[in-house]
């Protein structure tokens, strides 16, 4: 089986990033050379770039940490109404392609957005949070705080209650309860989604790019290789530099863990057990969740606007609303609707399968050389898009489809591939957790009674790590459901395109940006309504097994 | 069956579902709504056949082009930038094709509409121009531009929008326009003042029309089409070309190896005929014909470049914009794109200090100011050296070896060290002046 995965990502990975890093060592000879390193560190933009795309980073896991933790604390530790569709709705940022949230944002909060115009109005000043580097981290923070919303509410549902009430009964409460025995315990998930934002910000590329913010890695990267020529070194020297960031946040994190304990005996996280707030804190907690809620949904509003509005232009609000752009979508795009479940469901699908196989290898095995199975997927992560994409054209160019169904890149299978590859790595981090958070003795005991190791696996660890399971391929499927750069380069007709290109299309068009919002709407409509049911798939599953 | 399995059957059925009927592919740069007029346009003349359209920026579409094998490739290529046909043409991926349509003249000014080796030819006509949000104009009390003389004035700070050459085939035409309607060193001197006075260089040229269209940004440089369709279809915009305009040619071409070339041609000859030529006139299309016939048909106050109503001054050279393209897509990227704010805080001190002045004539600070002025907009590549060919040619590589990627980096980090010294400087004497004058 670990060959198996390995084989997989030699071919759809490894193999061109191989080729990128060639090209960044290559001297156009057939020889070696640093001497690309050196331009590169000889040039003062590149310098501030590299500057700024740690400091984006950095201060983007602060701001989601502070949306995120609350979040998650609140809706999985306390009796708290509305929780799931608070876990829902807090999912939706993921699924809108960066471009789009970061366009409809700056309706609502750029320089003559909604309110701008309104505080000029009444106070003569506006607020310039669209602005370079804080517009960046502005929108990054709203984006991606679900990576930590995810992991943390599925650690912090892992841990024994038993736990808490311990501490309780010793007669801690409050913020110190929290800082000291509930969040240490679910810092599994905390740092799993941590390290993933901090390495989604370095990487991206379309958030800067709406921006017009271009002193940053990834723009870097993409600005020299699209406009100097895809054979431009520099390019591919900081694809290297953000390859090698990337697993070097990865290493640090699961170092970090590594040196620690935190499995619990028991699975807690039964509804009964959740903790009951006093009017005070729920008044507190409340206005507080709704206050980010507010915050976090505001895009999606901006994008419902716009995709209701006629014209929208310096105003507060539209000037008029119709219907007309949804039925230019409903006429033009079911097909790329279609398109967006089938291979977003199947690189998901793909992706855990993956994900439990590498971290039951990595984490239960003594397979040798288990650890780079880890280390390889976590490298998809650093994968700009863009290199990938144009890795797989060049790789696959000759590769036929059996059965006379005609070329790879011709089918929607490719789709799949490029999707499951980037995305592996944020299932394995929830399946690793997942996996982290379970006893080693509870599969001890179900091969004491007798089990085989495949039926321990099958019967015992997979239904135990099933929330983080689930949480991969939720995460996996939103994901890739609003990836845009590989999407670009690998859609070679529009009748294989997914929405994520329907969107980005539409966005291109000069006669209003109505219909693309209108589809934006639709995929975020789709993808909720996914993540929703599979929520309530997970909850039914676990309560049919406790009954059993 | 298990779902996985299912799910990978269906997606494997995927591509044959679309086999069945003839097909024609068109690789083409232009938005949605204009690619599907046509496209239905030409399905319900020609039933059984599907138009096919792979829309790429143009760059990326010749790259595309030139990684599939004979007989895969698509069968139309269709955009705005004439040097992207040249590219194509020169590397014998294009097959020249004649439709037979009477009635196109030769030559728009100086330049000729299809080309003159008949690889490529001239669909639509475009200019360069400004488009304004009149909304965005009324409330910060704004003077309606004409010219782009004007857009260097200090009113505009802060008000103006531009793309970068480097990133827009239509934005590099576009200063190359100026530069080549106004001379080297004082186009760019044009450039700097207007690009000091813009609120952002956006990252694609469709970024400026719509951050004029929804009042983001109140001004901006755009190809014609961009600013009329958003105007057309009813968003508070203006459009004018100013006199220092060229007027070129989009075009469509026949590639060579294509899967179905005869429904390719059929294509071309369509969207060349009086019919094809009509729907430019859709008001989300908004272009210009290259068939005069069809003007008689537009509402009265369509543009019309074969009257004269467009003042085009400039007699483009595509020669000359060909062999500087990377010294002037680099040169505007390391002095202005990456250096954008340290040249607003330049244009701020100076237009501050310069209304100081106004209201305070003193000789010492006029010196310093006009002193600033020429630090803060003059190019960093003089003329004579913007003709050496020597120095063109290593930007002209594009297969770079390790020595020349040395060479391009050193020039350019040079350039980058000297603009931003440059500007400091300008801010360091503006500000004394405004003492002075204070």
């Amino acid at each position: 089986m670990g060959l198996a995965i390995a084989a997989f990502l030699g071919v759809f990975l490894i193999a061109p990033i191989l080729t990128v890093i060639y090209v960044a060592f290559a001297d156009g000879a057939g020889g070696f050379t640093l001497s690309h390193f050196a331009s590169f560190f000889q040039i003062t933009l590149m310098r501030e770039s590299f500057f700024n795309s740690l400091y984006v980073a950095g201060v983007t896991v602060l701001v989601t940490s502070l949306i995120g933790v609350p979040l998650a604390y609140f809706t999985v530790r306390f009796r708290f109404r509305g929780a799931a569709i608070i876990q829902t709705l807090g999912v939706l940022p993921l699924i809108m392609p960066a471009f789009v949230g970061a366009s409809a944002m700056q309706l609502l909060f750029g320089r003559s957005g909604s309110l701008n115009l309104i505080l000029l109005d009444a106070f003569d000043l506006s607020i310039p949070l669209m602005d370079g580097l804080n517009g960046v981290i502005f929108v990054e923070s709203l984006h991606y705080f679900p990576f930590i919303l995810l992991n943390l509410s599925v650690a912090l549902a892992n841990i024994d209650t038993a736990m808490e009430e311990a501490a309780q009964n010793l007669g801690s409460s409050g913020w110190r309860l929290f800082r000291r025995v509930v969040f240490p315990l679910a810092l599994p998930g905390y740092i799993a989604g941590a390290s993933l934002v901090f390495i989604k910000v370095f990487d991206d590329l379309g958030t800067p790019l709406i921006l017009n913010v271009t002193n940053m890695l990834a723009p870097q990267a993409y600005l020299r290789v699209t406009s100097i020529g895809i054979d431009d070194p520099i390019g591919y020297v900081i694809c290297v530099l953000l390859v090698l960031f990337s697993v070097g946040a990865m290493a640090g994190s699961s170092w970090f863990l590594k040196g620690h304990d935190f499995a619990t005996l028991q699975r807690g996280g039964a509804a009964g057990l959740r903790r009951q707030l006093t009017p005070w804190q729920a008044l507190m907690a409340y206005s507080l969740v709704i206050a980010l809620l507010l915050l976090v949904l505001s895009p999606h509003l901006g994008l419902l606007l716009l995709s209701l509005s006629r014209v929208w232009s310096y105003s507060v609000l539209p000037d008029a609303y119709t219907l007309a752009n949804y039925s230019a979508v409903f006429r033009d795009s079911t097909r790329m609707m279609l398109n967006t479940l089938a291979y977003c469901g199947g690189a998901a699908l793909l992706d855990v399968v993956l994900g439990t196989a590498i971290a039951y290898l990595v984490l239960r095995t003594r397979l040798p050389g288990r650890q780079w199975l880890d280390h390889l997927s976590t490298v998809a992560l650093a994968m700009p898009g863009v290199v990938l994409g144009i890795g797989y054209l060049r790789s696959f160019r000759d590769v036929e489809l059996p059965f006379g169904m005609g070329p790879l890149l011709g089918s929607g299978l490719i789709f799949v591939l490029a999707y499951s590859v980037r995305r592996l790595p944020y299932a394995l981090r929830s399946c690793n957790a997942a996996l982290s958070q379970v006893h080693l003795s509870m599969e001890e005991a179900a091969q004491n009674l007798g089990a085989s190791r495949g039926r321990t696996i099958l019967r015992v660890v997979v239904p135990m790590m099933m929330g983080g399971i689930l949480a991969g391929f939720v995460t996996s499927f939103i994901t890739a459901a609003g990836e845009i750069s590989e999407t670009i380069l690998l859609t070679s007709r529009e009748s294989l395109a997914p929405m994520s290109y329907g969107v980005y299309l539409y966005m291109q068009s000069i006669a209003g940006r109505g219909p693309g919002a209108a589809l934006g709407v639709l995929a975020v409509i789709l993808v909720g309504l996914g993540t929703y049911l599979s929520n309530r798939l997970v909850i039914a599953r676990q309560a049919s097994m406790e009954r059993r | 069956m298990k779902p996985a399995y299912r799910l990978f059957a269906l997606l494997a059925a995927l591509p044959l579902a679309s086999m069945a009927q003839q097909q024609v592919t068109i690789v083409t740069s232009f938005p949605k709504e204009l690619t599907s007029i046509y496209q239905q346009a030409f399905e319900k003349r020609n039933p059984g056949v599907k138009v096919e359209i792979l829309n790429k920026a143009t760059a990326a579409g010749v790259a595309y082009v030139r990684e599939l094998r004979v007989g895969e490739r698509p069968d139309v290529f269709w955009a705005s930038a004439p040097d992207a046909f040249e590219v194509l043409a020169k590397d014998g991926l294009l097959v020249k094709f004649d439709p037979g349509i009477k009635g196109i003249p030769n030559k728009i000014g100086n330049y000729p509409i299809n080309d003159p080796q008949g690889f490529y030819l001239g669909q639509a006509l475009a200019g360069y121009g400004i488009m304004w949000n009149t909304r965005y104009l009324r409330a910060n009390k704004l003077p309606e531009p004409r010219e782009w003389a004007d857009l260097a004035k200090p009113v505009y700070f802060s008000h103006i929008a531009t793309s970068s050459p480097s990133r827009s085939g239509t934005t590099h035409l576009t200063m190359e326009t100026i530069l080549q309607g106004e001379g080297w060193a004082k186009g760019w001197e044009q450039i700097l003042r207007i690009a000091g006075n813009a609120a952002a260089i956006t990252e694609r040229s469709f970024g400026v029309p719509d951050g004029v269209s929804n009042g983001q940004y109140g001004i901006g440089l755009v190809i014609d089409f961009l600013g009329l369709a958003p105007k057309n279809s009813g968003f508070p915009v203006e459009f004018v070309y100013p006199s220092v305009t060229a007027i070129v040619p989009a075009n469509i071409a026949l590639i060579n190896g294509a899967k179905n070339a005869e429904q390719g041609r059929k294509f071309i000859q369509f969207s060349l005929s009086p019919e094809g030529q009509e729907l430019l006139l859709d008001k989300t299309i908004s272009r210009l014909p290259v068939l005069p016939e069809t003007y008689k048909k537009a509402p009265a106050d369509w543009p019309n470049p074969y009257t004269g109503k467009i003042r085009a001054k400039v007699n483009f050279d595509s020669d000359l914009a060909e062999a500087r393209y990377y010294v002037v897509s680099s040169l505007f990227d390391q002095s202005i794109t990456f250096r954008h704010k340290e040249l607003v805080a330049a244009a701020r001190a100076i237009n501050d200090a310069e209304k100081k002045l106004a209201a305070k004539p003193n000789a010492q600070a006029a010196k310093q100011i006009a002193e600033a002025k020429l630090l803060a907009y003059s190019p960093v590549v003089d003329e004579t050296k913007a003709k050496d060919q020597e120095f063109l040619k290593i930007f002209r590589d594009t297969k770079r070896s390790a020595e020349t990627t040395k060479r391009v980096t050193a020039l350019e980090e040079h350039w980058a060290n000297e603009a931003k010294k440059n500007y400091a400087r300008a801010v360091v004497l503006a500000n004394q002046a405004a003492k002075i004058a204070n």
